[in-house]
């Protein structure tokens, strides 16, 4: 009965422009247009906003805009609040959102302002001088061995990126095919790393495991001994910022062909991975998985732990650093995700900003933070909010939704439906061949070659010419409009101070 | 090769093992040290002691025997092979098991085979001569698990059995008392039922010097998933 | 001034003027010529801090641990002295010989012991006696306000006030010390030191540093040298430097050349161009110690027993120039600073950016 009420969007079609080509039909997967004796159709309820219409439209005849025919709502019931009643009155289904966090919740590095030299000394011209963004990221806390000449050595080499962003975990089946070989080639060819995440990895992008996380998830799919040691890197995935606490759900309906093959599954069953690893009751017991995948992997592989970001977390990562693990990954509340039940999305956990600093204090209090890296992500929407979480203690970072934007995502907002029109949230051929993989690696590589360009300048302007000088360096911050607690846990002062 | 293991460290003990070229290997004297037989392929492993965590994790291949019993995690992600414990064995044994198979004489503890699956030629089989502890089977998604239940316990298996089961199959040697989810039904095991599982159980008697025939003296109960999908209508798109 | 702007309180960036030099074969000069040397420099400083350190001064003493205390007054003067004598068995104690000078005014009590680690003590601690004694300074540093311990290494000692250098030697009447090798440092701090001990030379054990120049990894460094048990009290530069030396050296045992492949490492383009052995070894070392890398403009000058060591950073954002005469190694930020004392030299240069100058007795 709600059905018009329910329409978030309303589609505009100029009559003067449109030559009934009838391309909007066929590139919509939602079903939105349809022409029928001469006339045009639009259920407004079926649009997502995807803007893959609007794109395509060789005339420019569309837009769509928010519908207008809202429900009131208030300063109190907003109207997505009212439309959400609507849908589960009618379904009694449980509410289920796609990509990160939306809400207007404080997103702490926007109240963070960054340092710049002057006069006491120099800044430094990053396009004409030398200006470092290589990292390694790994434990460092190495006691200083030499051999009988007197020679140190050198072993654990660490993982070595030559731009402190890494593409965080995306599963073959959240995403497509075309999407992972865009993320695999671009890492190779920036020097840094992609992760599978918990689907296995496609047979076609063994060849690009020298660039590539490949990662443990309770469901541990696709995770056999040539799959660990195909990466680079193992992550042990513990949990995920969109839904901490929850697990993922693959409906056996998207495990189809290769889905299935590659996380070693038949095609049509469900991938289920619950929330807890039910080896992992305890921390003790994160050490024993950790031990494991070393000991598969004859202590070759760095392991990555990745948590959600909880209230708790600064404890958790001591625990961390104390188990094994080379790397801790922070995952914040504004996390991205393919499908998460839309309250736990918008209500569990902590941003990212708190966690990183709460937990980069934490392991420093107790000397042991050269035991690990630490990786923020959840959500990094630029450069600047990379010089800000590095600068608050992170060796790298993580992004996710930044990348799939980059590879042409609008954003819309619907990844589980599996109708992305963009072909990178689905698994249809017909909408997968969208993505253009040689384009998407441009594109990809662009956007992480400017940031780099922006990181260098925005460093060379505190005249710092190297990351590592960057990390944990808090006194390069100054919050804005902070309260005293907020500044305390950030460990930075105020504006003006 | 002969391995005496009394006092030494699980990461020193393994790097023998796997560097060693023989292919049958006895070690002495286990007792708590975790991986053994973990990732390895082709060896035959004969371990005395109780033999510690993590047993033949992502094993692809070969046999791990153990004289004695197995703590928690034995058979973690396990891809191939075989493994023999004479005694018992912790929790999670089996957990997220793809191949291969585990015989166990005794008891296993709680959440045993969860989300054991199987793929293609992989057909991950779990064999307790004992009882179950809780969650048996949780997840499972494929492959199978058989409780013989030799001492005939009331009930050989706990509470919250096949809970998510979807797909595989458990067979429990007597009746299944304890109450179980909407989404799994449960049969008396058919003949044809029991052909699949015969191999396995002669495995078992074999390595254990048990008497097929009693096994089969009582009738099996087989659950299975019920058909349909029960997350179908838990969502809604938002 | 209000007390919140009291070093120690605030980061107080400072540009500054240093020099050094050492007799390689051990002689021994008085304080003359290097306030002579710094006095040139003059303009580099501000009248808010100078110093000085000389080796091979207390020869008499050379076994004992010198440590020399600023107090605020009698009060603490107690406290602390209760606190030494609780650990230490102090062979001899006095006033800091000063000659009272107009120019420099405010002065603290300055203190001076000759001591030694009790052995119940020192054995209770299972710690070596350098720890030992670096753990009580901090202790008196971190803990004991009005008190601070601004030099403690054996047969050396530091020397510092506000004030113009030149007025500082004369005040300290080094002109009466003899020292194998000294350096002298003249201050610019962009804000009113709290007192005294925001002067360099900045000390631990027989570490003495001197250094010029902002550096821009302050924060990283201090972070990350605050783990393993050192206390920033006074958040200045040259304070971290003189940890990362420490902490590096002593604790980790690598190489003073080492040890400056960490603080002013090649840059990687420069480290992927290296012959594989030596590669590796700069990588690992910059690896792992990344948190130690100092980036920002720094000219530095580290005193040790027996030895100099001038570094610049990998830039070469300060000046510096290294001298030799005969047997003697001069280093300074300019040249004027080498030429007044020692007109005719052998050989000058300036170091290229993060290369590594060492000059030893003996050597």
């Amino acid at each position: 009965m709600n059905a018009r009420a329910r329409a978030e969007f309303e589609i505009l079609k100029d009559k003067e422009r449109c030559i009934d080509c009838g391309l909007c039909e066929r590139q919509c997967s939602n079903g939105v247009y349809k022409r029928e004796d001469g006339r045009w159709f639009i259920a407004d309820e079926k649009c997502v906003n995807c803007q893959r219409c609007v794109e395509m439209c060789p005339t420019g005849a569309l837009k769509v805009i928010p519908n207008r025919n809202a429900p009131r709502g208030d300063g109190n019931w907003s109207v997505r609040a009212v439309r959400e009643i609507y849908k589960q009155a009618e379904t009694g289904g449980v509410l289920l959102s796609s990509m990160g966090n939306p809400s207007d919740m404080p997103t702490y590095f926007d109240r963070i302002a960054i340092n710049a030299s002057q006069v006491t000394n120099p800044s430094i011209d990053p396009l004409r001088e030398p200006m470092e963004t290589r990292v390694y990221l790994g434990a460092k806390d190495h006691e200083i061995k030499r051999d009988s000449s007197g020679r140190l050595i050198t072993e654990n080499r660490g993982l070595r990126l030559e731009v402190p962003i890494l593409f965080s975990a995306m599963s073959y089946g959240s995403i497509s095919y075309n999407a992972h070989a865009v993320l695999a080639r671009a890492a190779q060819e920036l020097g840094t790393y992609y992760n599978t995440g918990e689907g296995g990895l496609h047979r076609d992008f063994y060849k690009y495991g020298a660039s590539t996380i490949v990662q443990v998830a309770s469901g541990r799919f696709g995770v056999h001994k040539d799959y660990l040691e195909a990466g680079a890197a193992i992550e042990i995935k513990m949990g995920q910022g969109a839904k901490p606490g929850i697990g993922g759900h693959l409906p056996g309906k998207k495990i189809v062909g290769d889905i299935a093959a590659t996380r070693m599954i038949p095609q049509g069953s469900d991938a289920i991975s619950p929330a807890p690893h039910h080896d992992i009751y305890s921390i003790e017991d994160l050490r024993q998985l950790v031990d494991s995948l070393k000991e598969a992997t004859e202590y070759k592989k760095p392991v990555f732990v990745k948590v959600a970001a909880v209230h708790n977390i600064a404890a958790i990562a001591s625990g961390i650093a104390r188990s094994g693990a080379d790397v801790i990954v922070l995952d914040g509340w504004r996390g991205g995700t393919g499908a998460a039940p839309t309250r736990i999305r918008d209500n569990v956990g902590i941003p990212i900003e708190l966690a990183l600093a709460g937990v980069d204090s934490r392991l420093r209090a107790e000397g042991i933070r050269d035991r690990v890296s630490l990786i923020a992500g959840g959500s990094i929407r630029n450069s600047a909010d990379v010089v800000k979480a590095i600068a608050l203690g992170a060796d790298a970072v993580y992004i996710g939704t930044a990348a799939l934007i980059a590879m042409g995502c609008h954003m819309c907002r619907n990844c589980h439906s599996g109708k992305c029109n963009w072909g990178i949230a689905t698994q249809d051929p017909a909408l997968v061949s969208r993505l253009d993989v040689n384009a998407g690696v441009r594109r990809l590589i662009g956007l992480i070659t400017a940031w780099k360009h922006e990181i260098e300048e925005m460093m060379g302007g505190m005249g710092i010419n190297a990351i590592e000088a960057l990390r944990g360096n808090r006194l390069m911050l100054r919050g804005l409009g902070l309260n005293s607690r907020e500044l305390d846990i950030l460990g930075i002062m105020h504006a003006g101070e | 090769m002969e391995i005496y293991a009394k006092g030494m460290e699980s990461r020193h003990l393994n790097e023998i093992i796997r560097s060693c070229k023989d292919k049958n290997i006895i070690v002495r004297g286990v007792n708590g040290q975790r991986f053994i037989a973990c990732g390895l392929d082709g060896k035959d492993i004969t371990a005395y002691g109780t033999i510690g965590n993590g047993a033949g994790a992502y094993m692809l291949g070969g046999v791990l025997r153990v004289e004695g019993s197995a703590q928690d995690a034995a058979g973690d992600t396990m891809n191939g092979g075989e493994i023999y414990v004479g005694g018992r064995c912790g929790d999670a044994t089996g957990y997220a098991m793809r191949g291969g198979e585990i015989y166990v004489k005794e008891d296993v503890g709680y959440r045993a085979g969860v989300h054991m699956k199987q793929y293609g030629e992989h057909r991950p089989v779990i064999v307790v001569g004992g009882t179950a502890g809780c969650f048996l089977g949780e997840y499972l998604a494929g492959g199978v698990i058989a409780v013989l239940n030799l001492k005939n316990e009331k009930c050989p298996v706990g509470e919250d059995m096949a809970r998510g089961m979807h797909g595989g199959r458990i067979y429990v040697r007597g009746k299944v008392s304890v109450p179980l989810p909407v989404s799994v039904t449960a049969s008396k095991a058919r003949r044809e039922d029991m052909e699949l599982i015969r191999p396995q159980i002669e495995k078992f008697c074999k390595a254990f010097r048990a008497d097929e025939r009693e096994i089969y003296s009582e009738e099996f109960t087989l659950l299975q998933p019920a058909a349909g999908n029960p997350y179908n209508r838990l969502y809604v798109n938002n | 001034m209000e007390s919140r702007y009291y070093e120690g309180k605030v980061r107080i960036p400072s540009g500054c003027a240093i020099s050094g030099f050492i007799n390689r074969d051990g002689r021994l000069s008085d304080g003359s010529a290097i306030i002579k040397s710094i006095a040139t420099m003059h303009d580099r400083s501000n009248g808010l801090g100078g110093g000085f350190a000389g080796y091979g001064i207390y020869p008499e003493y050379k076994d004992y641990y010198a440590i020399h205390m600023f107090y605020r007054d009698t009060l603490i003067k107690k406290q602390v002295e209760e606190f030494l004598d609780e650990h230490f068995d102090i062979i001899n104690l006095s006033k800091i010989p000063v000659r009272k000078t107009p120019k420099i005014v405010d002065e603290p009590l300055i203190w001076r012991y000759f001591v030694k680690p009790l052995p119940t003590k020192l054995a209770e601690s299972q710690l070596d006696e350098d720890e030992f004694v670096s753990r009580c300074a901090f202790r008196i540093n971190t803990f004991m306000d009005g008190a601070y311990v601004f030099s403690c290494g054996k047969n050396m000692g530091a020397f510092k006030a506000v004030g113009y250098p030149e007025d500082v030697g004369e005040f300290y009447r080094l002109d009466e010390y003899a020292a194998y090798s000294w350096i002298a440092h003249g201050r610019y701090p962009t804000n009113t030191p709290g007192w005294w001990g925001g002067a360099h030379p900045f000390c631990l054990l027989d570490f003495a540093v001197v250094h010029n120049g902002e550096i821009s990894s302050y924060d990283a460094n201090r972070r990350n040298i605050e783990m393993y048990g050192y206390k920033c009290n006074l958040q200045t530069d040259t304070e971290v430097i003189t940890y990362i030396f420490d902490y590096l050296v002593r604790k980790r045992g690598l190489t003073l050349q080492e040890a400056c492949k960490v603080i002013a490492a090649p840059f990687w383009e420069q480290i992927d161009r290296m012959p594989a052995q030596e590669r590796e070894q700069a990588e690992y070392l910059r690896r792992i110690y990344s948190g130690l890398l100092v980036t920002g403009p720094f000219s530095v000058i580290l005193g040790y027993t027996g030895g100099l060591l001038a570094i610049n950073d990998r830039l070469k954002l300060r000046g510096m120039v290294v001298a030799e005469k005969g047997n003697t190694t001069y280093i300074a930020s300019e040249e004027c600073a080498i030429r007044v004392i020692a007109p005719v030299l052998d050989k000058i240069y300036s170091p290229k950016g993060g290369e590594v100058v060492i000059a030893e007795v003996g050597r």
